[in-house]
């Protein structure tokens, strides 16, 4: 059984008080689609923007954006997603999901999105914090070496509570 | 609404950001740096003549874009102007506060 592991590594100093009443936001991405992720990446970023801590916990198919093999094939549902206006019948038809998804890559490419790579490392380096839930990891037979190096280690649910232990600490669940 | 900046009346919007460009120099911006606790090396001005010539060109900026351009990595970014690091960097620079989600 793998333990719960932090890893040390070179910190981005994120104590800088914000000046709002938000000191710090905690992300619990669940789901495996490019939107999703996408959400969970603006909104981290956007708290580091603005002075506020900031940290992702991956579960379930949100580890999907965090596994080396898997993190570029993110995809956008076409069948099943109402707001996407697409037949069933339409987003059923192979190739439709991958050219979907094309499409909104290159939206995003156009507004200087980053790819979820980049993405990640940006997120790390502005002093994000990236969290893998053990649970999930061994749900999913993953090893350390499966996923990100940015990744600041593996956590269970209680352990990542234990980092919304200050006022002003937000958690929003993805 | 005026501010008094470097002993001179400075336009500034309500959150501080500089109205006029213009009325911008380096006195003004080493001021409002100190304002915000930031002591400026070569390195910062390196970032501001980025900010400000990206502004000149009209072109946007993102975080994406910091580091892309090879003037600062985003660990240094973040420890230059600790906070909200655009929004620090582009006010000592005198131009308006970047209107991005990233």
């Amino acid at each position: 059984m793998s333990e719960t592991t932090v890893k040390q590594k070179s910190e981005t100093n994120v104590k800088e008080m914000s000046e709002t009443k938000v000191k710090k936001m905690l992300f619990i991405l669940s789901k495996g689609t490019l939107e999703n992720a996408y959400a969970a990446f603006v909104m981290a970023n956007g708290a580091r923007m603005e002075g506020i801590e900031s940290e992702i916990f991956f579960t379930f198919f949100g580890l999907e954006a965090i596994q080396k093999k898997k993190l570029e094939h993110l995809h956008t549902a076409t069948v099943g997603n109402p707001a996407l206006h697409m037949p069933t019948m339409l987003g059923g038809l192979p190739g439709v999901e991958a050219l979907a998804t094309k499409m909104m890559k290159k939206e995003m490419e156009k507004l200087d999105m980053p790819p979820v790579s980049e993405f990640l490392e940006i997120l790390s380096d502005s002093g994000c914090k990236l969290w893998g839930c053990k649970l999930a990891v061994d749900m999913f037979h993953l090893e350390k070496e499966d996923l990100i190096d940015e990744l600041d280690g593996i956590l269970t649910i209680g352990d990542f509570y234990g980092r919304a232990n200050e006022e002003g600490t937000h958690l929003l669940f993805i | 609404m005026k501010k008094i900046i470097a002993d001179r009346e400075i336009d500034v919007n309500e959150e501080g950001y500089l109205v006029d460009f213009n009325q911008w120099d380096k006195e003004v911006g080493r001021t409002l740096a100190e304002e915000h606790g930031i002591s400026m090396s070569d390195k910062h001005w390196d970032v501001i003549e980025y900010l400000q010539d990206k502004y000149q060109k009209e072109e946007p900026l993102s975080i994406r874009g910091i580091k892309k351009s090879g003037v600062i990595n985003i660990k240094e970014f973040y420890s230059l102007f600790p906070g909200g690091p655009l929004k620090k960097s582009t006010l000592i620079a005198g131009i308006p506060k970047p209107k991005s989600c990233i």
